[in-house]
């Protein structure tokens, strides 16, 4: 709206700009929204609304997503974190719209997933799609190559959580979609877990959306930060995630944010 | 004689392979009670064959597709089980199909199978069904294991759950039907559960398991119909005999080296 309307002011009453010479930092700035729109960004969710056995789960979601940066998404219980995963993976029916770069490539690693009744082993789950390099895969998340003959079943929290991450990458995904990341792994694993999602996000320039109630792992290891309870809380660099306010308005009382 | 039971032997090795593939997958999806339920569901299409003068392993198969469809469908759109359903569907089922046989012989032969009756033909479709079925399961197994791990994670995959399930039932009517020969309406969902059972308690990787239910439903099949002609009883209920012996047999194995361990 207020886009539109400086636009319009500048169409039609170009000598405005002469008279105000701050008028031309809004140029600049309008400019450069519309340079860096088309390529820097990978994601872009706009009035993103989801309604389930009328319920409403999403309402006007918006947001961006940079390339190669660490987007985290928090939120109380029941926000619609999980949802809004789904949603971007055109699971579940929406309104609004879903943007993703033409170039995009999704791995995803769930965050419950059904292994107890399923004899299968690493490598097999590893190889659903033939020619896949497991031992570059398992490497990427330091396992050793061995790993592969183990059954899926006996594995502990923090090192399933590592063969999902493999099975995510095994594709050369360039957006890492992660739900709770650190559920299940004790405090050492999750550390390194975290390393290893720093350094394949340095190394190979993978965009993440990360779901996680771990204000630790956002402030360490994301840029930006989505605040979520059916609406957009707050949006913004996560750093901000320190301040006692923001936490508040995060997990507090609803204030939505208007739509952008 | 001979020749008969040399063709069931051909429909029952390729069927009890065929079946104990693909059923593995149907116990790690739960559907266990649901394939064998569902297996009755070819009774009225057996009858109509029979009365209509066409083959009545088509009109079986057409029955099983067609209300396997039907209940998959329904169970989407009323969010009942699948389980419910098909608990409905296949008592509606074996009544129509009682009602349209009007020779006692005949149903008997649809209810409990009858060797007497395959031909060399019926052996040759046999075997090539049973090909084609394990070559299609192969492709769509990791699909639907992928699927039953993770519905999402599926997604991301670019695996499409609607067209693989659809196929998945397919593949299960298609062979039911041809086991039907030999077991009977009644006995057919054996061979899609008790080998994949026997596999699933002695498997850890899913090449294994799916071998080795495929090796038991083979097993099963032969020794029940050779044991059955030797005894000149009906052998559907020998094949179920066998294969649970396996299962058991399995299971002591299994116990004695946890025992030893």
């Amino acid at each position: 709206m207020v886009i539109a309307i400086a636009f319009l002011l500048l169409k039609t009453k170009p000598n405005l700009i002469n008279k105000f010479a701050h008028l031309n930092l809004i140029r600049k700035w309008l400019r450069s929204l519309i340079m860096e729109s088309s390529s820097d960004y990978i994601l872009k969710v706009s009035n993103l609304s989801v309604e389930l056995q009328n319920q409403t789960i999403l309402e006007h979601v918006n947001f961006k997503v940079k390339r190669g940066i660490a987007l985290a998404i928090v939120g109380p219980n029941g926000a619609g974190k999980t949802v809004l995963f789904r949603t971007l993976l055109n699971l579940i029916p929406h309104t609004g719209n879903i943007e993703w770069a033409s170039d995009v490539k999704i791995g995803y690693v769930p965050q419950n997933i059904n292994v107890k009744d399923v004899p299968i082993s690493v490598k097999e789950f590893l190889t659903y799609k033939s020619g896949s390099n497991i031992e570059a895969a398992l490497a990427a998340v330091k396992l050793e190559k061995d790993f592969q003959n183990k059954t899926l079943r006996v594995l502990s929290g923090g090192q399933l959580r590592r063969v999902l991450i493999a099975g995510a990458l095994i594709d050369n995904p360039n957006v890492l979609l992660f739900d709770e990341p650190t559920v299940g792994v004790d405090v050492g694993g999750e550390e390194s877990i975290f390393f290893t999602l720093n350094e394949l996000k340095q190394r190979r320039n993978i965009t993440m959306l990360l779901i996680t109630h771990d204000i630790h792992l956002v402030k360490e290891y994301t840029d930006e930060l989505l605040g979520l309870n059916k609406c957009t809380t707050f949006f913004g660099d996560s750093q901000q995630i320190a301040e006692p306010s923001l936490q508040q308005r995060i997990y507090g009382e609803t204030v939505c944010l208007g739509e952008t | 004689m001979l020749e008969s039971l040399i063709f069931s032997l051909v429909v029952g090795a390729s069927v009890g392979l065929a079946a104990g593939y693909l059923g593995s997958i149907m116990v790690l999806e739960k559907m266990a009670l649901v394939g064998d339920a569902m297996s009755h569901v070819a009774l009225p299409g057996l009858a109509l064959g029979v009365l209509l003068g066409f083959n009545p392993l088509f009109g079986g198969f057409l029955f099983l597709f067609v209300s396997a469809i039907l209940i998959w469908h329904v169970s989407r759109v009323t969010k009942l089980s699948f389980e419910t359903l098909v608990g409905a569907a296949f008592t509606l089922a074996l009544a129509i199909g009682i009602l349209l046989f009007r020779n006692l012989d005949a149903l008997e032969a649809a209810l409990f199978g009858d060797i007497a009756q395959v031909t060399i033909v019926s052996a040759g479709i046999a075997v090539a069904v049973s090909i084609v079925v394990i070559l299609l399961t192969r492709l769509i197994y990791k699909n639907i294991v992928i699927g039953l791990i993770s519905e999402e994670l599926a997604m991301s995959k670019g695996v499409s759950i609607a067209k693989t399930n659809l196929l998945y039932l397919l593949l299960v009517s298609v062979t039911v039907a041809i086991g039907i020969q030999i077991t009977g309406t009644l006995l057919v969902g054996f061979l899609v559960v008790t080998p994949a059972a026997a596999a699933r308690i002695v498997s850890g990787n899913m090449s294994r398991y799916l071998v080795l239910s495929a090796i038991f439903g083979l097993v099963s099949a032969v020794s029940g119909i050779l044991l059955s002609g030797y005894f000149s009883v009906l052998p559907g209920p020998l094949v179920v005999i066998s294969g649970v012996a396996i299962f058991i047999i399995v299971l002591i194995i299994r116990w004695r080296k946890k025992l030893e361990s």
